[in-house]
């Protein structure tokens, strides 16, 4: 059998990559992470000319001198000294026609290699409209690779690329076609026959790229793990800098200038440029879209709009959702024999499943916007506009939008952190973005505000209940900052975070490539958060309903009247469902954690709503609603009413306004939310950072609900 | 020494040298010696900035541009 062929699709960021991948691949791909990292690793599958192709679509970089974590999996790939990705038999540079010499760069560096290399120039149509037309036969004259130009969005021009590989054997150029002049070859001998050749195993194609990195930059010297052998290749770095020094060159630049002479000597003559500097559509918008004053306020029409949107659109999706899960729970309860399988399949997997589907339509809606976003590129311009607020709280400009998104559910929020490039900025905004009042607090808030919080008018507008509604979204804003900022202090990498970032020009998405994009996010989610999500919820329903207790049969033969049969039954049923709950494990160890929550004013059945809340917030009302229909089984009166009657066996009761506000408090602070900590797990590919999520978290919510309590209620 | 950070008003300048921790990426990003560079606009507060660069916008916080010096 033939061995099939791997393709590695490599160009910067937004050179419309993506879109070939999806064109060439069509729906055979497969999204997962690289092993140990979160860099997303993408593969397709395509049959060109009879022949199997495997298409790895690589991380987006500008250099193979790599920065990030990413663009070192690009990098590691090329040289092929990755070992969960095969080496790579051709490779496919995608280069923007209107983005021509920094493009070329990549390309540059690629052909030094050693692998056949395809360069296809993309968006040749922006770049015409910008009056600069290519000779593309010129450029593959000068580089000596073949050159194809291509409008990505156009399958006809695909068929081309197809054409082309089907058609030709390709053969790798030999490196250093650049000439890196006397100075520079002779350094780069130097690393390779003293340090490459004898310490490394490295293939040969990869020995000049490799001597260039240790040249340029000294990250590449700190990677070599052992001390001693860092230590010697710092030494021959040094001799073969020194010879750069005696000519009066400099290490660093030397490489990147002498590459940047050859390509503005290959593309002399191919690149016409007419009415230089012509101001283009896209200039034109970004007058207004990055105005100092506008900008601002079109950023926040844009939020708004978008999350008014995933509130609105979002929402008859999810009810329909629960509503469907609530029919298929009922439908198995009632046409499966009754007993420990029928309560684990309705209870514990129905409602699993359907706390991980729930969150698709929100997920859904976000990404499209955020997909969009992108594809037109006002997703820079927003990171721009925003960067000097965000940087001044420790964060990014790239952070505002997860975090916004945190104000509708923090999963697809903590999803979007994605578009952060640099690790520590996109974890730090992971770590604080629960702290935004998400919609499954609002049950919780709206009954204790209710119960709680007089309705006292100020100023004829303001109600101190909808003062404290407003400060509990600010209280979470706040928190959120603070936390940054602390985390800035601790989270510091090696790698700098430079805001060196790119605006690319404004251009019509691309649907096929946003519908995509939707549907990975979703697929994802689905498959890799759900799974720890319906195991949660399997475990939360065991410790809600084990041991099993004896049903208070009694209850049920008292009393019954002809006429109230039907309401008795029910409530009936309610005090069994109460005692059942009180009796379980969870009931247990809410009583069991009572002296631990007193300090924060709570008694042991607030203690099991935050057990069970643990599968999402607004559970507490239906766990407190479940509890109170066995104390007061007065069904005229609302639980807000139950609340507030509460009494302990002093006749005290046991509400007061402190301690709403403590566990509101507590709510909004702690990390009770098992599919953020499944997502956080799947985004960080690591337990490490949802454990010290919720530690922190939790704790932190303790202390202030603490201080909110004891303060409270002592000095007022 | 004038520095990219020092421009206030906007006019096409050719850069003169190119120094810091961040000098290998600005100088991959095409900021060469040599090479003609415009400050297109500021963001609200100031910074980052917006330049024009071999024909492609680019943005920069105020610790790149003081890397950047002009003639």
């Amino acid at each position: 059998m033939q061995r099939e062929t791997t393709i590695a699709l490599v160009g910067n960021p937004n050179t419309g990559k993506s879109t070939l991948f999806n064109a060439l691949t069509g729906l055979k791909q497969k999204i997962a992470n690289y092993p140990g990292v979160t860099v997303e690793k993408k593969v397709g599958y395509a049959t060109i000319g009879g022949k199997q192709f495997r298409i790895v679509d690589l991380p987006g970089t500008y250099s193979l001198n790599p920065k990030q974590i990413d663009e070192r999996i690009t990098y590691q790939v090329l040289a092929g000294k990755y070992e969960h990705e095969p080496e790579p038999d051709l490779v496919i540079v995608m280069a923007d026609a209107s983005n021509l010499d920094r493009n070329l760069y990549l390309v540059s560096q690629i052909m030094d290699l050693g692998i056949p290399v395809i360069v296809v120039l993309s968006m040749v149509d922006v770049a015409e409209e910008r009056g600069i037309e290519i000779n593309a036969d010129k450029i593959s004259k000068g580089f000596g690779v073949p050159v194809l130009p291509m409008v990505t969005k156009n399958e006809k021009e695909v068929q081309k690329l197809r054409d082309y590989l089907s058609s030709h054997t390709l053969n790798a150029s030999k490196p250093l076609q650049w000439n890196p002049g006397e100075s520079l070859r002779k350094a780069i001998n130097i690393i390779i026959e003293e340090w490459i050749k004898p310490h490394t195993g490295l293939p040969e194609r990869t020995w000049t790229v490799e001597a260039l990195r240790f040249i340029g930059d000294d990250q590449a010297i700190n990677l070599i793990p052992e001390i001693e052998k860092q230590h010697q290749l710092r030494q021959i770095v040094q001799k073969a800098r020194k010879i750069l020094d005696d000519a009066g060159k400099n290490y660093a630049a030397e490489e990147v200038l002498k590459r940047y002479d050859y390509i503005e000597k290959c593309t002399a003559g191919s690149v016409v440029k007419s009415g230089e500097d012509k101001a283009t559509l896209s200039d034109k918008i970004d007058e207004y879209v990055t105005h100092k004053v506008f900008g601002p306020v079109i950023f926040g029409l844009v939020l708004l709009l978008m999350f008014q949107s995933i509130f609105s659109w979002a929402e008859p999706f999810m009810d329909l959702i629960d509503l469907l899960f609530i029919e298929m729970g009922s439908w198995v309860a009632a046409n499966l024999p009754p007993g420990i399988l029928n309560d684990l399949l309705v209870e514990g997997v129905i409602a699993g499943l359907g706390g991980v589907v729930i969150f698709l339509p929100q997920i859904t809606f976000l990404f499209f916007f955020i997909s969009v976003l992108e594809g037109t590129g006002y997703m820079a311009r927003a990171a721009f506009v925003m960067d000097g607020f965000m940087t001044r709280i420790g964060l990014h400009g790239r952070s505002v939008v997860p975090l916004m998104s945190g104000f509708a559910c923090a999963i697809p929020g903590i999803m979007a952190a994605r578009t952060i490039e640099n690790w520590s900025d996109r974890i730090i905004t992971i770590m604080v973005l629960p702290f935004m009042a998400c919609s499954a607090r609002l049950p919780v808030y709206a009954l204790m505000i209710a119960a709680f919080i007089p309705s006292t008018t100020f100023l004829g507008i303001f109600t101190l209940q909808g003062i404290t509604f407003f400060g509990l979204y600010i209280f979470g804003i706040v928190m959120a900052i603070l936390a940054a900022f602390v985390m800035k202090q601790f989270i510091k990498t090696d790698q700098p975070s430079p805001f060196i970032m790119e605006l690319p020009s404004y251009k019509m998405p691309k649907w096929s490539g946003v519908f995509q994009n939707v549907f990975d996010r979703g697929k994802v989610f689905v498959t890799e958060a759900g799974k720890i999500i319906l195991g949660i919820s399997i475990v939360l329903w065991f410790l809600a309903s084990f041991p099993k207790t004896d049903q208070p049969e009694t209850l049920a033969t008292d009393n019954i009247t002809t006429e109230n049969v039907e309401t008795r039954s029910s409530e009936d049923e309610q005090v069994a469902a109460s005692l059942k709950l009180q009796q379980s494990y969870a009931g247990q160890f809410g009583q069991f954690i009572e002296p631990v929550i007193e300090p924060l004013g709570f008694d042991w059945k607030i203690g099991i709503g935050l057990i069970t809340s643990f599968a999402a917030r607004e559970v507490m009302v239906g766990t407190l609603n479940t509890i109170y229909s066995v104390q007061d089984q007065d069904d005229a009166v609302s639980l807000q009413k139950k609340l507030q009657r509460d009494v302990d066996s002093n006749g005290e009761p046991i509400y007061s306004v402190w301690t709403a506000l403590s566990l509101m408090v507590f709510f909004a602070l702690a990390m009770q939310c098992m599919s953020t900590i499944a997502i956080v797990k799947r985004e960080t590919n690591s337990w490490k950072w949802p454990a010290v999520m919720f530690i922190y978290m939790t704790s932190l919510a303790y202390i202030c609900s603490f201080l909110v309590y004891q303060v409270g209620t002592n000095f007022s | 020494m004038k520095k990219l950070s020092d421009l206030k008003e906007s006019g096409v300048r050719t850069i003169k040298n190119v120094k810091g921790p961040e000098m290998l990426r600005l100088l991959e990003m095409g900021l060469t010696p040599g090479s003609k560079v415009e400050v297109v606009r500021a963001a609200p507060l100031g910074y980052p900035i917006e330049v024009k660069i071999r024909g492609y916008l680019l943005s920069l916080r105020e610790s790149e541009a003081k890397c950047i010096e002009i003639e």
